[in-house]
């Protein structure tokens, strides 16, 4: 039941990275990191989540902006979606992620929405946002997973117990690119592929990524391995703006002698996790980036889907992307 | 005819507020003192609350009283409660809470236990009619209008035929022709059955509500679309005199018919100020105005329709049953069975219904309320027989289009003016109808080319309330108005005919409005489309008394008869001889010393108690022009609208871009041009929305909805509408108004949806999907090929 009011919390503003993980240490499991607020705020006025103290890292310079490394570039976790949707330097070597980013949510969401935030959130699962006590809530049930379920938003694969999909835009396209997560606490600092970074219900069903109280994203690492390759991103959901994915599809490419010589595909909003397509990749290896191999590729892609009451569209969905996705790269 | 203001372009006496943001609504009022209230909603779809504990909320610091059930007025059932020990809906209002702030009321709501006693529940009504099916009020699971409710069960024989829709016993009947014998003349029939969803009215400006009482007067600040008829039925639910509450609801963030008058919730910051002896301020959130807000009645039906050679609908027959919500709803079953019978005009027709309980939120009129479902199931049904009878999209409409001679509903009663055809005809001309139908069905790529268009109807006019007008010793005219304000400026467009008849400048004109103690006249709701003719009628007596008054006035003074004189330039003139004038600030003046009729010491007889005790309250101000709209009015009065869609859409992907949108009202004479736009460009982006965005979502074994917030719902955004829309009039005055005007607000949606479904099912090739909304879901599945994942008339699934 939603209630549209805040509970009372305490209310922490460090600006220093060690400052923000002593506080995350002290309050362990009662402790919630706000960022961009976008899903955060969400689950507090519903009271469907009631963290002792809130621990904004918004004051932490360390974790804003987008530099250039050796090896690539590096993104603070608190940079918005609007910054990297109009960075030049993205813009020009990762494409793909600029134009994810600029498919979340709405104009007003990506000024106030980071990266990390949208990497982050929370599944977009109806019931569990009701505050329902489902499995992903700590509970013992899945409402959505039963024979009059209103599933039609959830997953085609990788379900176990729990039917929710990723919902984040950028991320298909941050394990497109291979993209690295740099995660830090008490311990120290440590790297994560953007692909392990995310977990299924399989893994833990409480949680969404590997990140454990205590943990925070730092900031992406992209490489320059597929910097300037062919890419492509589409976002397919009911409105142009302020909706999230049916389904999403994010790839890169390189093409020698009009060859795939190499390709990374992922796709969102058919399981837990942004999902990579290897399959998919290995099938169209080789060929030429054509009508038959987006075909191939596309019945490649939804081998092995398992349609719940009201989401078999998505295969055929996912299949469209995924041809797209090789035609027109 | 040439006026001088009638269908110019102005400017709003409130725009400037709401531009900058100075406007107040309910909300943005504050009082010395004030403290808030919460309301605790129920979790259950159906119960009996058993007990409610509120010891521990009572106890802490900054509570300060409890209403419930038991602390206000009862409403007779199935009347929706001011609060309730009976939910029947998720959401259902059990108690409020006030405190110091809303945080602490919301804290104690949480320390409320509830024991509910949990009964019973349905979310479909065709389950609820099956034999043994779940009643979703214990008292029955049809609403009767005359006794409340009713329990009518179908056989399961009713149920055989499988994926059509069941026609067992109605609640009502009504037809007109030789049925039987249209379907043997006719050489096709159209048979389907068919879904139309729910809709959450999700206004903008939730309806939050403040109160206080100060020397036995009861002040309200509320979130309305209208102001005297509000302010009456307030005062009836509050069970206190009319002259002892004061209303003020200035503007309105949207209300789409969910707002048309007093709604039981909104007694509760009255009753709770009463209680606690403080100033009360209830803000409703997003989520509780999906709960109380009011959503539009979805149908399940059958329609069969039946065509001769030339297109001509010889016979149509339609069964609608209505979901109704929990509670009274409102009567769109009904007003679809009109609709069809004017709109198509059918040679002979039959109209069968059943409004049919579920436990689901409060239903009641949302713009086009029945009028714009059965357009999105009729329309694309037009297509399918043209198609078949190989007759053009837009023929079709033209041949049964109706007329001034046209009938309307179960008593075949005339209508004031109808021209539907000479919409059609601008509208195919402004689009480039025979252009676009040769690119309909052109495939490029994995995108196709889909065209249609929309008819719809509403009635748009009433009569018999009362105009008030003064003329200041200033020289001012004050229009008294209280109608409302919707959001339309319609209040002011209409009030413009008053100064049209006293030749009034209109910089000299003061709309007086948005506050009873402004001494407004008894006037019609704001809804039901109907504002431009009735307002226009009532400034116009008003206008036309106080024009008899100046000349009687001038008469008196200058010599001669009334007759020798008429109105120019704010002042009384001598026909003949031009010296002998008198200007209207010196007629308010003499107005004021003759006393009596002219300035408000006498009333008529026939207007109602509010516009007396206005017109008393004015009384020595300035001469008063106040009468009864008598005027001739016989039938109904429609306004009607067509939309012309073209579409491009993406097979793969289920996603289409609006190309052209061109816009048709028929409303009679325009009032103000840039009004008129904006409700046409606007009602289509609803439009839009209701034929494949919004929906109403709830999950069978819990009875729980999935669509409380803006995202889930989906009304349409920005970028899914088309930057640029077309619009045309047909402009032709209405006989029966004074200045030729009727109403237009509803039909614009109706025609928009259709017309929008019309062309998603031209770009699928003729794919019917019978339903509304369709979904990029649908779409997908449509396109490649795949059966559709609801079930034949399942609803509540979209």
């Amino acid at each position: 039941m939603l209630r549209d009011m805040m509970a009372n919390f305490e209310l922490y503003q460090p600006t220093a990275i060690d400052h923000a993980l002593n506080l995350m240490n002290r309050y362990g499991d009662d402790g919630w990191v706000l960022a961009g607020g976008q899903d955060s705020f969400d689950w507090f006025k519903d009271r469907a989540k009631k963290p002792k103290a809130v621990i904004d890292i918004n004051g932490i310079d360390d974790l804003h902006g987008i530099r250039e490394t050796a090896d690539g570039i590096e993104i603070g976790a608190l940079t918005t979606l609007t910054e990297i949707e109009t960075s030049a330097l993205i813009k020009e070597k990762y494409g793909v992620l600029a134009d994810a980013a600029r498919h979340v949510a709405s104009p007003q969401i990506r000024n106030a929405g980071t990266i990390g935030g949208n990497v982050c959130q929370d599944t977009r699962c109806w019931y569990y946002r009701y505050g329902l006590d489902c499995y992903r809530a700590g509970g013992n049930t899945c409402y959505a997973d039963t024979p009059e379920g209103i599933d039609r938003e959830h997953c085609l694969f990788g379900a176990d117990r729990c039917i929710a999909v990723s919902p984040s835009d950028t991320a298909p396209a941050l394990v497109a690119l291979d993209a690295r997560m740099i995660v830090v606490n008490g311990d120290g600092e440590k790297e994560v592929q953007a692909e392990d970074f995310f977990i299924g219900p399989d893994v833990d069903i409480m949680r969404m990524t590997i990140l454990q109280p205590g943990d925070l994203l730092k900031s992406i690492v992209i490489p320059n391995t597929w910097a300037g390759a062919r890419f492509y991103f589409e976002k397919v959901a009911e409105r142009n703006t302020w909706d999230f994915a049916l389904v999403n599809i994010a790839s890169a490419m390189k093409v020698d002698n009009n060859a795939i010589a190499d390709i990374r595909l992922a796709c969102g909003g058919v399981a837990c996790v942004p999902m990579r397509l290897t399959v998919v990749e290995e099938v169209v290896k080789g060929s030429s980036p054509n009508g038959a191999s987006a075909d191939l590729a596309a019945s490649a892609a939804s081998r092995g889907a398992t349609p719940l009451n009201y989401n078999g569209f998505k295969i055929p969905l996912m299949e469209s992307l995924v041809k797209r996705a090789i035609r027109e790269s | 005819m040439a006026y001088q203001l009638i269908g110019k372009d102005f400017t709003p006496p409130d725009v400037a507020a709401k531009v900058t943001g100075k406007a107040k609504y309910a909300e943005d009022f504050r009082a010395e003192g004030m403290v808030f209230c919460r309301l605790l909603l129920s979790t259950m779809p159906h119960a009996r609350v058993r007990n409610i504990d509120v010891s521990e909320a009572m106890k802490m610091q900054g509570v300060l009283g409890i209403l419930t059930a038991d602390d206000v007025p009862a409403l007779r059932a199935p009347n929706d409660p001011i609060l309730t020990n009976n939910p029947h809906y998720v959401g259902d209002p059990i108690l409020a809470v006030a405190a110091l702030d809303e945080q602490t009321a919301q804290d104690a709501i949480d320390k409320i236990a509830i024991d509910y006693d949990p009964l019973p529940f349905t979310l479909d009504p065709l389950e609820s009619l099956y034999p043994g099916g779940t009643n979703a009020r214990e008292e029955g699971n049809v609403r009767n209008r005359r006794s409340g409710s009713e329990t009518i069960k179908w056989t399961a024989g009713d149920f055989v035929e499988k994926d059509v829709c069941p026609t067992g016993k109605p609640a009502t009947e009504w037809s007109y022709g030789e049925v039987d014998q249209g379907f043997e003349n006719a050489k096709l029939i159209v048979d389907e059955s068919f879904v139309t969803a729910n809709n959450p009215h999700h206004s903008m400006e939730p309806r939050s509500c403040m109160a206080l009482w100060q020397n036995g007067k009861c002040f309200v600040y509320g979130a309305t679309q209208s102001q005297s008829r509000t302010a009456r039925d307030l005062a009836r639910l509050l069970k206190i005199e009319l002259g002892d509450l004061v209303y003020i609801a200035e503007h309105c963030g949207g209300g789409f018919g969910s707002k048309g008058t007093a709604y039981p919730v909104m007694a509760i910051p009255p009753l709770m100020s009463k209680k606690v002896g403080r100033p009360v301020m209830m803000r409703i959130s997003r989520a509780e105005e999906y709960f109380i807000g009011v959503a539009r009645h979805g149908f399940q039906g059958r329609i069969r329709i039946g065509f001769l050679g030339n297109g001509r609908i010889s016979a149509l027959d339609m069964y609608v049953i209505q979901e109704n919500g929990a509670y009274r709803g409102g009567g769109d079953w009904t007003a679809a069975g009109d609709a069809v019978s004017l709109v198509y005009t059918p040679e002979a027709m039959r109209f069968r219904g059943i409004p049919v309980y579920t436990n689901t939120p409060i239903r009641g009129a949302q713009r086009g309320p029945g009028q714009n479902q059965i357009a999105c199931v009729v329309e694309p049904l037009l297509d399918k027989a043209a198609e078949e009878l190989g007759i053009d999209q837009l023929a079709i409409r033209r041949i049964n289009a109706p007329d001034n001679d046209s009938k309307y509903g179960r008593r075949q009663g005339p209508v004031t003016s109808v021209y539907m055809r000479e919409a059609l005809d601008k509208g195919g001309e402004t689009f480039d109808w025979a252009g676009k139908r040769q690119k309909s069905r052109q495939r490029k790529g994995s995108k196709v080319i889909g065209v249609g268009v929309g008819q719809a109807y509403h009635s748009a006019g009433s009569s018999k309330f009362d105009g008030l007008v003064r003329l200041t010793p200033e020289g001012k005219l004050h229009i008294h108005s209280g109608v409302g304000n919707l959001g339309t400026f319609s209040h002011t467009a209409t009030s413009r005919v008053a100064a049209e008849v006293l030749t009034c400048k209109w910089e000299n004109c003061v709309i007086e409005r948005g506050d009873s103690r402004r001494h407004l006249p008894w006037n019609h709701a704001q809804w039901g489309s109907n504002t431009s003719f009735t307002m226009t009628r009532t400034n116009y007596v008003a206008a036309m008394d106080a024009k008899n008054k100046l000349l009687e006035i001038a008469a008196m003074d200058l010599g001669g008869s009334p007759d020798d004189y008429d109105l120019a330039d704010e002042r009384v003139v001598h026909k003949t001889d031009k010296s002998k004038s008198m200007g209207f600030a010196d007629a308010a003046k003499r107005a004021i010393e003759l006393g009596g009729k002219y300035d408000g010491h006498e009333a008529p007889e026939d207007i109602h108690d509010m516009t007396k005790t206005s017109v008393a309250a004015l009384a020595g101000t300035g001469l008063i022009g106040v009468a009864k709209d008598n005027l001739k009015h016989e039938g109904v009065v429609p306004a009607m609208a067509v939309g012309f869609i073209e579409i491009e859409l993406d097979l793969e992907t289920g996603k289409y871009e609006i190309l052209d949108y061109v816009g048709v009202a028929e409303c009679g004479t325009v009032l103000h041009p840039q009004g008129l736009e904006t409700q046409i460009k606007g009602g289509a982006v609803m439009g839009f929305g209701l034929a494949a965005l919004e929906r109403y979502v709830y999950d069978p074994q819990n009875g729980l909805p999935a669509n409380m917030g803006l995202y889930q719902c989906k009304p349409p955004s920005y970028l899914d509408v088309p930057s640029e829309m077309k619009t045309e009039v047909v402009d032709i005055a209405d006989p029966q108004n004074p200045v030729g005007a009727k109403g237009i607000g509803e039909p614009v949606q109706g025609c928009a949806a259709a017309a929008l479904l019309c062309a998603i099912s031209d770009a699928l090739g003729g794919h019917y999907f019978n339903r509304m909304p369709v979904t990029t879901d649908h779409i997908v599945n449509a396109a490649a090929g795949r059966e559709q994942s609801y079930k034949a008339l399942q609803v509540n699934t979209v």
